[in-house]
């Protein structure tokens, strides 16, 4: 905790710390979305005649899809034709062949966000894939990573370098039908991240990447998808933040995951997009579809989630349970500050024999800040001896904010045990005086009952994303309670 | 060290404390008695900051500052120390990091080093033995399941920990039992220092008869209506609130 006297004016003048824009010459496609411009991003990644099919079919879908309405958010029409759908910073040669030769300017922001690269790769044990805009401009450790067999790469480069892994895997969690916004993703999709962990590997490092929204009016459609062979085990960090802007910026991304039997997968987001301003301008507009399929006997899936960014999240990372005794967790923070708006929560299908799931969520809200958790359990006829246990919790933070929780089940199978507590609380002014008491600042109060609040979750994440989602929140609620 | 004239406080449109004087030296212990509703819990309150209850007239100097000027956190880095009443829970926050971020920030604002887990642990450990609180409590969430007696007990221990240079004790004996009750005292009387002074705020004379207070002050009414040594809680125990009020009606 910081040394922080609570002088209001100072506080609520307290800025998004991340905003600025970098200066690049980017390599951007007029907005617009039709066949030529699906093609031009396909034939500028210089991809196989599959993809492409595969991104036109995806586009001719999405023309005759209508954008979903029943989320608890609201925002003004999004004009998909006023998108420009790809966006490169234009390298001097033909790529980086080590940081070295990485743009300096594209280094220094990512000091400022702290995500020194060098250091990282020395101190940190982590392996980052950094992606700028859509393209991926660094990527260390893959040598290190290469020699056990795990490949961890752009995703541009695993669609050349390993197209039938791509091929055979690609679409198979998020079908290019699945939703308005994963359709639109698997149109359009820039680059992401490709990890694939062979049998019996356990990944030695956690994988890392950095996601960062630059050029103005340019959406980000990343692609993200995570192989995990029989008793294979990979644990996946996933963390953001996005310079300032005034106009609302579009994130639609896709996340696949696949656990063969026995395998593994732990996939960790800390996300601090930025969130509009106090009146509620600007911000990210974040429509992710994340789902992972445990298709092996045993394996497991664990997504563990810090919503702190964002104008509006929509977000509901979920778990097939196809295998038998498979597994799927889902821990989240969710926060909404100001006039951010989050609709968030899980999806668990049940669907192999004694399948287990847990669901933990604690929505934090404050300001005008609405907060939903919208989650489903199904367990089907198959599902013999299926278990859930979900909690949902609320907290919130002065008397004009919101949260709303929405829990759908659906039980076919007589077998399964589901279990659902909710709760909904308040930090009084019991709490905080009791604190100032003890000679701690408001903001500090505030940050330690929130903290404690969120504990269940933040003890699955990995230790130094732990302590950075803690500081996160301590920041994104600093100044509001007055 | 502590002066407080003519002081006036009001809560919810209702006058609730009404011209209290009362001066408080180092090494003092003074005990604050009266019947419930009489305004003792509100005097205590007011002097730890809260902001429930509106000051309407009457100064606090504290340490010759204006009391008034320092926000609650101030008044905690400045030395004073509440022991509350109803003690709050803080779910999912261990009471050992609670108390180190607590002491912390008040070594911070003496401009002193804070203290690292090791440190504190150990300066931990020694005050919880010495009173009487059980280890395990120092793990768990701040007052979270604790029985009545244990958050009393707690308070005792986070104001050893703090050292606090006015000590004011709200109702701490309340709902102890005799046992738990000596345990408290025996930490209260150990603070007792040349350099330190004491506020008890009680109800009844029984914590009277292992912390001798200096002074008695009975308040009835928002008023402090009697001043005395420790014989006059005896007095008071034996002959009932009504006979000051009525003591003081017919004077």
């Amino acid at each position: 905790m910081s040394t922080q006297t609570s002088n209001l004016e100072g506080l609520i003048n307290q800025e998004y710390k991340y905003g600025f824009v970098t200066d690049i010459e980017a390599d951007t496609v007029p907005p617009g979305l039709n066949e030529d411009v699906v093609r031009l991003i396909s034939a500028k990644k210089e991809e196989p005649a599959w993809l492409l099919e595969w991104r036109l079919k995806a586009l001719h879908y999405w023309q005759k899809m209508k954008e979903p309405t029943w989320a608890n958010v609201h925002y003004q029409k999004i004009d998909y034709q006023a998108i420009s759908y790809y966006s490169a910073p234009k390298q001097k040669k033909d790529g980086p062949k080590s940081l070295d030769e990485v743009e300096p300017e594209l280094l220094r922001t990512y000091e400022k966000l702290g995500i020194p690269l060098h250091e990282q790769e020395k101190l940190a044990g982590v392996a980052v894939d950094a992606i700028f805009d859509s393209v991926s401009v660094a990527t260390t450790f893959r040598k290190k990573l290469e020699e056990i067999g795990v490949i961890f790469c752009p995703f541009s480069e695993a669609v050349k370098e390993y197209p039938e892994l791509v091929r055979r895997w690609l679409g198979t969690v998020v079908p290019y039908t699945d939703n308005f916004f994963a359709t639109l993703n698997s149109a359009v999709f820039s680059d992401g991240s490709f990890c694939y962990i062979p049998k019996g590997v356990r990944c030695p490092m956690e994988l890392s990447t950095y996601f960062r929204i630059n050029a103005e009016n340019t959406g980000q459609f990343e692609r993200t998808l995570i192989i995990a062979e029989e008793g294979s085990y990979v644990s996946y960090l996933e963390g953001c933040t996005a310079p300032m802007r005034d106009t609302n910026q579009l994130h639609a991304a896709v996340v696949e995951l696949v656990t063969l039997d026995n395998a593994q997968i732990r996939y960790a987001t800390v996300q601090n997009w930025y969130p509009g301003d106090k009146e509620g301008k600007g911000g990210i507009y974040n429509f992710v579809t994340k789902r992972g399929k445990c298709l092996g006997k045993y394996s497991k899936i664990s997504w563990t989630q810090v919503e702190t960014g964002s104008a509006i999240t929509w977000k509901y990372p979920g778990c097939i349970l196809l295998g038998d005794n498979s597994i799927g967790e889902f821990y989240s923070v969710a926060l909404a500050n100001n006039y951010q708006q989050a609709d968030t929560g899980t999806k668990m299908i049940h669907i192999g024999k004694n399948t287990r799931s847990t669901i933990i969520s604690k929505g934090i809200s404050a300001g005008h800040g609405q907060n939903t958790y919208r989650g489903k359990v199904a367990i089907l006829k198959s599902a013999e001896g299926a278990r859930n246990f979900s909690q949902c919790d609320s907290l919130l933070i002065g008397d004009k904010c919101g949260a709303h929780t929405f829990p759908y089940l659906e039980v076919k199978n007589s077998t399964a045990q589901v279990e659902h507590e909710a709760s909904t609380s308040k930090i009084g002014e019991d709490q905080l005086f009791y604190c100032q008491q003890r000679g701690l600042s408001t903001d500090d109060a505030i940050s330690m009952i929130i903290n404690g609040f969120c504990k269940e979750v933040f003890r699955e994440l990995p230790m130094e994303f732990a302590v950075e989602a803690q500081k996160l929140l301590g920041v994104s609620l600093e100044g509001s309670v007055g | 060290m502590l002066e407080i004239k003519n002081l006036h406080a009001r809560a919810d449109n209702k006058d609730i404390l009404r011209g209290i004087d009362l001066k408080v030296n180092a090494g003092e212990v003074h005990a604050i008695m009266g019947p419930n509703g009489s305004g003792k819990s509100t005097l205590a309150q007011v002097l730890a900051g809260r902001d429930v209850y509106k000051v309407t007239a009457g100064e606090i100097t504290y340490q010759g500052r204006n009391l008034f000027e320092l926000s609650p956190e101030e008044r905690a880095h400045q030395g004073i120390f509440m022991a509350f009443q109803y003690p709050v829970e803080i779910p999912g926050v261990s009471n050992v990091y609670f108390l180190r971020a607590a002491l912390n920030s008040i070594r911070r604002a003496r401009g002193l080093a804070e203290l690292d887990a090791m440190d504190f642990m150990a300066v931990a450990r020694e005050k919880a033995k010495a009173f009487g609180l059980d280890e395990s409590l120092l793990t768990r969430s701040v007052n979270q399941g604790f029985s009545g007696g244990e958050k009393k007990r707690n308070e005792v221990f986070q104001m050893a920990v703090l050292e606090p240079t006015l000590a004011i004790l709200d109702e701490t004996d309340s709902g102890l039992d005799i046992d738990a009750l000596k345990i408290v005292a025996d930490g209260v009387n150990a603070l007792r220092s040349p350099d330190r002074a004491i506020i008890l705020v009680t109800h009844y004379q029984r914590l009277l008869n292992y912390i001798i207070p200096d002074y008695v002050h009975i308040l009835i009414n928002g008023k402090i209506v009697k001043v005395g040594k420790k014989d006059l809680a005896l007095e008071l125990e034996q002959r009932g609130y009504a006979w000051v009020g009525e003591a003081v009606a017919s004077a």
